[in-house]
C-alpha cells in the first residue's frame, strides 16, 4: 500500500478552512455588541474586528480547552457518568441551590430553572451579587427606562454613578452613549453633556465633562441633595459639603443642567448596589429620574456586567415571576433576597449540593460562603478551568456561548440578541448538559415519589 | 505601622483580560494581588513599589504588595484592588438582607510588613 509523505508546513497551512463570521456577538459584556466581524482559522479565531480590548481578548482566548469534558472528584470522567452523578447529587438533596448562570444561553437558564423546579431548589443569578439591589428597588419604584438606541439618538445629557465603563464596558461610550451621531444629535460627542459621578477619578472621568467626586459611601446623600434641588428645596451648604464632600453650588449647577437637558440619561454600576446602603442607593437614583421628568425627559438604566446577567433575570422572572434568589420548595416560587439569595444560603450553611453554571462564586463570594461551598457536593459548568471547577464533585468542561454554541443572550436594554458561533467545540454545551440533568432528575424524583407516597410532604397536593 | 483606610474593590480591564486568558494565569493573578495606593499615602506610610502590606477588614485579612495609583485617580485616605481572592477575603458573609454582601467601601487597617 502507497503511504502519502508527510505534509510541511505550509501544506498543513493550506489545509486549514478560513472563514469570515460576520455581525457575530460578543458576550463579555452586558453591551452585547453584535457587529464583530471574526476571522477564524480552523478552530482558532485570529482577529475580531470592532471588539474593544475585553472583546478581543473574550474571542482570541477561547481556543479549544484540551481537557476532558468531565471530572468526577478531579479525576477525567465520561460526561454519561458526570450527567448522572449531577443528578444523584441534585435529586438527593434537601436544599440544593443552581446558580450562577449570567455566561450562558437564555435556552441553557430556561432548563436551569426546570431542575430548580423539580428538585425543589433554590435558584439565583449573578445578579444577586451585582444589581440585585437595583431589582429590588425595580420592584419599590419602578424603572424609568428606554433602549440603549434610544439614549445613542436621544441622549444629550449622558450621567455615569458608580460605573466606570471605560474598563468595564469599553465601547459603550462609542457605541451607545457618548460618540455616535444620533437621529436628534447630528454632531455626536459635542452635543452631549458627559458626567461622571465617582469616589475615584477613573479613567472614564477623564472622559467627561464634568466629574463629581463624592465621598465614598454617599452616594445616597447625593441623590437625596439632587432630589431636593430638583425640587427647588433650600439647603444648607455646610451640611451638603459634609455630607457628600461636594459643594452645593456644583450641585445646583448640575441640577440646572440636568433640567435643561432635553432627554437624559443615568447610567449606574455597582458603586451604588455594592456600597452601604445597596437597594436604597439604588432607589434613590430611580426616585430622581422619576422625579426629573416633571421637567423633561429622564431614563435611567444599570450597567450590566455579564454578557447575558440580563437574559438571566427576564429568564427567572419569565418562569418563576421574580428575577432572581427563589425558592421552590413549597412548589411554588417565593423570593426573598436575603434569605434564598446564593451569597446568603452558603454563607449560612443551608444549602446541602449545588450546581454551578457559568460562574466563579468560589473565586469571588465573602470567605464563609466559599468555606461551605467547598464542603459540600456540588457541579460546575465552565469553559474554563476556575477555582470553582477545581473544587467541584462534577466539573464539566464545556463549549463556550457565542464562540462554539448559538442561541439567545438580552442586551443590558432587555433586547434579545441572536449568537452566532465562530466554530464546533468538542466539549458538550451547557443546555445539552443540563436537558440530560433534567431527563434524569425527573426519573428519580418519579422513584422517590413513588417510595414517599405516605410521608407528609410540604408541597401542596 | 498601622493606618485605616477604605477599601473599594473594583472591575479594570486588565482584570478582564486575565478571565479570559484564565484565572490561573498571570495576568489574573497579578491583577488582583496588587494592592493600589495614592501617591501622597505612599509618600506618608514610606511605602515603594513591591513592598508588600497586610489589610484587615472586621471578617478577614490578607497579604499584598502596593503599587501607586496613578497620578489623581485615587484620593488620600482610599485604597483600590481589582475584585478577586484578597477582596473576597476582606468581605463579610451577611448581606443585611439584599443578597449582596457589602463589597465596596470596606473599613480596612493597613499594616506595613
Ligand atoms: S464593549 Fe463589551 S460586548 Fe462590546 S466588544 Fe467590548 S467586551 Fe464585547
Amino acid at each position: 500500500m502507497a503511504v502519502s509523505p508527510p505534509l510541511d508546513s505550509e501544506q498543513l497551512d493550506n489545509q486549514v478552512e478560513h472563514k469570515v463570521v460576520q455581525d457575530a456577538t460578543c458576550t463579555f459584556c452586558g453591551c452585547v455588541c453584535d457587529d464583530i466581524d471574526l476571522h477564524v482559522e480552523g478552530d482558532k479565531i485570529v482577529d475580531a474586528k470592532r471588539a474593544c480590548v475585553l472583546g478581543n481578548s473574550w474571542f482570541l482566548n477561547h481556543e479549544i480547552d484540551h481537557r476532558p469534558s468531565c471530572h468526577i472528584d478531579g479525576k477525567p470522567a465520561e460526561v454519561t457518568q458526570g450527567v448522572e452523578r449531577a443528578a444523584q447529587i441534585l435529586a438527593q438533596s434537601k436544599y440544593p441551590l443552581i446558580y450562577g448562570l449570567s455566561d450562558t444561553t437564555s435556552e441553557s437558564q430556561r432548563v436551569a430553572v426546570s431542575i430548580a423546579d423539580w428538585i425543589d431548589g433554590t435558584v439565583d443569578t449573578t445578579t444577586s451579587v451585582c444589581h440585585g439591589p437595583s431589582g429590588m428597588a425595580f420592584q419599590g419604584v419602578g424603572e424609568v427606562t428606554c433602549s440603549l438606541g434610544e439614549v445613542r439618538n436621544r441622549a444629550d445629557m449622558v450621567i455615569f454613578w458608580g460605573s466606570n465603563p471605560a474598563e468595564s464596558h469599553p465601547r459603550h461610550f462609542t457605541k451607545y452613549s457618548l460618540m455616535p451621531k444620533g437621529m436628534f444629535l447630528p454632531n455626536g460627542r459635542k452635543d452631549r453633556t458627559a458626567v461622571i459621578v465617582d469616589v475615584r477619578k477613573t479613567k472614564s472621568a477623564k472622559a467627561a465633562d464634568i466629574f463629581v467626586q463624592i465621598k465614598p459611601r454617599s452616594d445616597f446623600e447625593g441623590l437625596w441633595t439632587l432630589r431636593a434641588l430638583a425640587q427647588d428645596i433650600e439647603l444648607d451648604a455646610e451640611q451638603v459639603l459634609a455630607d457628600t464632600g461636594y459643594p452645593l453650588d456644583k450641585w445646583q449647577d448640575l441640577m440646572d443642567r440636568m433640567k435643561r437637558a432635553r432627554f437624559g440619561v443615568i447610567f449606574f454600576g455597582m458603586g451604588l448596589t455594592m456600597t452601604r446602603g445597596k437597594h436604597a442607593n439604588s432607589e434613590a437614583l430611580l426616585a430622581l429620574t422619576r422625579d426629573m421628568n416633571r421637567h423633561t425627559r429622564f431614563v435611567c438604566k444599570p450597567n450590566r456586567g455579564h454578557g447575558n446577567v440580563t437574559g438571566a433575570d427576564n429568564v427567572v422572572a419569565w418562569r418563576t415571576g421574580y428575577p432572581f434568589g427563589v425558592n421552590m420548595s413549597r412548589g411554588y416560587p417565593r423570593f426573598n433576597p436575603g434569605e434564598y439569595t446564593a451569597s446568603d444560603v452558603l454563607a449560612r450553611g443551608e444549602a446541602d449540593a449545588a450546581m454551578i453554571i457559568a460562574s466563579d462564586p468560589m473565586g469571588n463570594f465573602s470567605q464563609p460562603a466559599r468555606e461551605h461551598l467547598k464542603s459540600i457536593p456540588y457541579i460546575a459548568f465552565d469553559p474554563k478551568e476556575t477555582p470553582t471547577t477545581r473544587h467541584s464533585a462534577v466539573a464539566f468542561t464545556v463549549a463556550t456561548y457565542g464562540i462554539n454554541v448559538p442561541g439567545t443572550v438580552y442586551r443590558m436594554d432587555d433586547v434579545p440578541i441572536p449568537l452566532r458561533p465562530a466554530f464546533e467545540s468538542p466539549h458538550p454545551s451547557d443546555l445539552e448538559l443540563l436537558t440530560n440533568i433534567e431527563t434524569r432528575v425527573r426519573e428519580l424524583k418519579k422513584q422517590q415519589a413513588n417510595c414517599n407516597k405516605h410521608r407528609p410532604s410540604l408541597r401542596p397536593a | 505601622m498601622v493606618a485605616s483606610f477604605i477599601l473599594i474593590p473594583g472591575r479594570t480591564s486588565r482584570q478582564g483580560c486575565g478571565i479570559n486568558e484564565g484565572k490561573f494565569n498571570e495576568t489574573y493573578q497579578r491583577e488582583t494581588h496588587l494592592l493600589q495606593v495614592a501617591p501622597s499615602d505612599m509618600e506618608q506610610l514610606g511605602l515603594t513599589a513591591g513592598d508588600t502590606v497586610r489589610l484587615t477588614s472586621d471578617f478577614g485579612q490578607a497579604e499584598v504588595p502596593v503599587i501607586a495609583a496613578k497620578r489623581d485617580e485615587l484620593p488620600a485616605g482610599l485604597l483600590f484592588i481589582a475584585y478577586g481572592d484578597i477582596s473576597s477575603r476582606l468581605m463579610g458573609g451577611d448581606t443585611h438582607g439584599s443578597g449582596m454582601p457589602t463589597s465596596k467601601g470596606l473599613d480596612v487597617t493597613l499594616e506595613i510588613l
